[in-house]
């Protein structure tokens, strides 16, 4: 258990010294420590429940089985990656006199505690502290986004502030109502009644119909901050105003997080009602959020819009695929998750670099990357061509595997997915095309950037198209058999 | 049927009329200094009942939270939004409530609603739950219009506070409070958003002269 308290305390530690330190130098180095210490414990949690199960810690408010183990893992390590990014690029930032030190010790303060509550959202056992870390994760994050001042980056964050909060206001109600359900149960005594484990354990004897009605509402708070259609409208805002990090670990890890939230709750609802309800509208929330964003990519002009339209449309997909339920699907919606998290937290890297390079975020200003700045302008590409399904990328394993699951369950179903596919693969490239080989500017010069991290993503992400490892599959069928019942290998 | 219930339950559905008859007067008020002022008295009339609970329950948990709503729906983010309202001197500006009859008919069928949505839960408990989680549904889709029918800042953070506000109801009446763990992280949640409104505030003017909410429209997708 000592990991997973090293991994809530190692962010906490952070934000106090990072909100106090204000050499900019030191500020950077230490984030990034912070950052590897949790990804060094959370390596070593992976290890602990490879070996041996489910941990649930003493007061069992902490608790830890394959399904959020990996989630830990994921988040850690993008967290960690898109620090070593964050401290080139807002360093730059910094120069071009777009922050100022402030801003800048009140940017790193903001990550860690970002950090501090994805952790918590992730490990807790209790979902009304799942409910308090979710909407701490928009609190940390709001004043980031609006951290540039201009009028669009404070429009953005007021969005998001709103249009989250009110969203989020519906997963408490949720909760409550979770927990007035267990209350009614006399086999639930009141001081675990909101314990995801004890819940889960008695959730045949928890009334259906309130439990049916919790549901709805925590699909709907938790599915506006993971940016299900129609409740999307803050997401593009946010990701696309705020400093590009930012953008990668909103992108990257808010949005899993979110959705791992409703799918604890759906394990809890499929259990309590028996039927199939919660995964039809799951199925209908994330297939109507796949084929509008595939839409809306075609109407964008900035690219950081683009791609955060691309995230509501992964999203979509992977809700979709949890809605399936069948083991398969949800061994592929897990899968996906991991290869979405990676692939566009590392093109949100490039993003920012190509920003940064061209001076502006508008697409049809952004011209001849690759001549340029040869790895930018080839990250972006390989980034893309990995994110619309590409082969031999693990985003075509995923997406292949969701459409193998539809088609045994749902065949009606795929020829609709194959065409939101096709139109957001479309989406993506008629932007892409121009920013990568158009003509170059003048003046455009080469700027300090750091790769690493998207080369790192972009090679595991091959790596997970190639083959599976096996640790990772195992991985995955344990959380497959937890979440859906049974194995599919 | 009231007299079937005893003087706790009566009491108790009386509070719950006068929260929503808050969040009602709430829905029609145009002056900010008004509305922040029966935004404070749900406060207390939240505190109240908390109090109410824990006494005829014997929740000692229950003080702790009714003292918590006291002090930060009634007294702390009531006065944070005077000052702010009076410092920033818009004291005398009016956020006119556009259709208020159609405003106030809505208001009245998502009671309605709120009742309809929680019929399931009637089954299996007395009337009194019903009456009090339906009313605190009420609030929460009441607080959502008041957000979506101003213009005003200052108006959507009182709307966004008074969803709380139901929720926290919800909470207290329905099943005796969350755990304390909970409750105080939701405590916190809303004292920190109420700080970061604040601040919201400033910026808000600063980049547009004026906390009308309406004119934050540059990012659309029907742009050019």
């Amino acid at each position: 258990m000592i990991a997973v308290y090293l991994i809530l305390l190692a962010p906490l530690i952070g934000i106090a010294v990072l909100a106090v330190q204000g050499d900019p130098d030191k500020s950077r180095r230490y984030n990034i420590i912070f950052n590897a210490i949790t990804l060094i414990c959370s390596l070593w949690l992976a290890v602990l429940v490879l070996l041996k199960g489910p941990l649930l810690s003493s007061g069992k408010q902490l608790y830890i089985d394959s399904f959020n183990v990996y989630l830990v893992v994921l988040t850690a390590f993008v967290g960690f990656t898109t620090a070593l990014f964050s401290s080139a690029y807002m360093e730059h930032e910094r120069e071009i006199g777009k922050i100022n030190l402030k801003m800048l010790r009140f940017y790193y303060a903001a990550y860690q505690s970002f950090m501090f509550t994805m952790f918590l959202v992730l490990t807790t056992n209790n979902m009304g502290i799942l409910w308090v870390a979710m909407e701490g994760a928009t609190l940390a994050t709001v004043l980031l986004v609006s951290l540039y001042r201009t009028p669009e980056a404070v429009e953005a964050a007021w969005k998001y502030f709103i249009l989250c909060g009110v969203g989020i206001a519906q997963a408490l109600f949720g909760t409550i109502l979770l927990y007035f359900a267990a209350e009614q149960a006399v086999e639930i005594g009141s001081g675990d009644a909101l314990l995801w484990t004890t819940l889960f354990e008695n959730a045949t004897v928890l009334n259906p119909g309130v439990m049916n009605i919790a549901f709805v509402f925590l699909l709907v708070g938790y599915g506006t901050k993971m940016g299900l259609v129609p409740l999307h409208n803050w997401l593009p805002d946010a990701h696309s105003e705020g400093p590009t990090p930012m953008s990668a670990i909103l992108s990257g890890l808010l949005l899993n997080d979110a959705l791992y939230a409703v799918v604890r709750s759906k394990m809890l609802a499929d259990r309590a009602l028996g039927t199939a309800l919660p995964g039809y509208l799951m199925m209908g929330f994330g297939l109507l959020s796949f084929l509008v964003a595939a839409l809306l990519l075609h109407h964008q002009k900035d690219i950081k819009r683009l791609f955060s339209y691309s995230s509501i449309e992964h999203m979509g997909l992977m809700t979709f695929a949890f809605g399936i339920g069948s083991p398969w699907a949800t061994f592929a919606a897990l899968f996906h998750m991991t290869t979405h998290s990676l692939t566009k937290s590392a093109i949100f890297v490039t993003v920012g670099h190509a920003a940064q390079l061209a001076g502006t975020q508008r697409m049809d200003k952004i011209r001849g990357l690759i001549n340029t700045q040869p790895m930018i302008g080839w990250g972006l590409l390989v980034g893309t061509l990995a994110i619309a399904g590409f082969p031999p990328f693990g985003v075509f394993a995923s997406e292949f595997l969701i459409l193998v699951a539809t088609m045994q369950d749902y065949p009606g179903l795929t020829p609709l997915l194959l065409i939101g596919i096709g139109v957001a693969f479309a989406g993506l490239f008629r932007h892409l095309q121009p920013m990568v080989f158009g003509v170059v500017p003048e003046g455009q010069q080469a700027i300090v950037a750091n790769l690493t991290p998207v080369m790192v993503h972009l090679a595991l992400v091959l790596w997970l198209g190639l083959s599976i490892p096996v640790f990772l599959g195992n991985w995955f069928n344990q959380a497959t058999q937890l979440i859906a019942g049974s194995m599919p290998l | 049927m009231l007299d079937e219930l005893s003087y706790y339950h009566q009491a108790i559905l009386h509070l719950a009329a006068l929260i929503t008859l808050s969040s009602f007067l709430m829905l029609g008020q145009s002056r900010l200094l008004r509305l922040i002022g029966v935004f404070a008295a749900q406060g207390f009339l939240l505190s109240a009942s908390t109090a109410l609970v824990a006494q005829t329950h014997d929740f000692p948990h229950l003080y702790i939270s009714a003292l918590l709503s006291l002090l930060l729906k009634g007294l702390l983010i009531p006065m944070m939004l005077y000052r702010l309202v009076m410092r920033m001197n818009l004291h005398r500006e009016m956020d006119t409530v556009e259709h208020p009859a159609g405003v106030m008919m809505g208001g009245a069928t998502l009671v309605v609603f709120s009742y309809y949505v929680c019929l399931p839960i009637v089954k299996l408990s007395p009337l009194m739950t019903l009456n009090t989680i339906s009313v605190s549904l009420a609030v929460v889709l009441l607080g959502m219009l008041l957000m979506i029918t101003r213009r005003h800042a200052v108006a959507q953070v009182v709307g966004f506070m008074s969803i709380e506000n139901g929720l926290f109801f919800a909470a207290v009446v329905s099943t005796m409070g969350m755990p304390m763990v909970v409750e105080l992280g939701i405590a916190f949640d809303v004292l920190v958003a109420a700080v970061i409104f604040g601040i919201f505030f400033f910026h808000i003017r600063s980049s547009i002269d004026s906390l009308d909410v309406d004119r934050l429209s540059k990012l659309s997708e029907v742009e050019e």
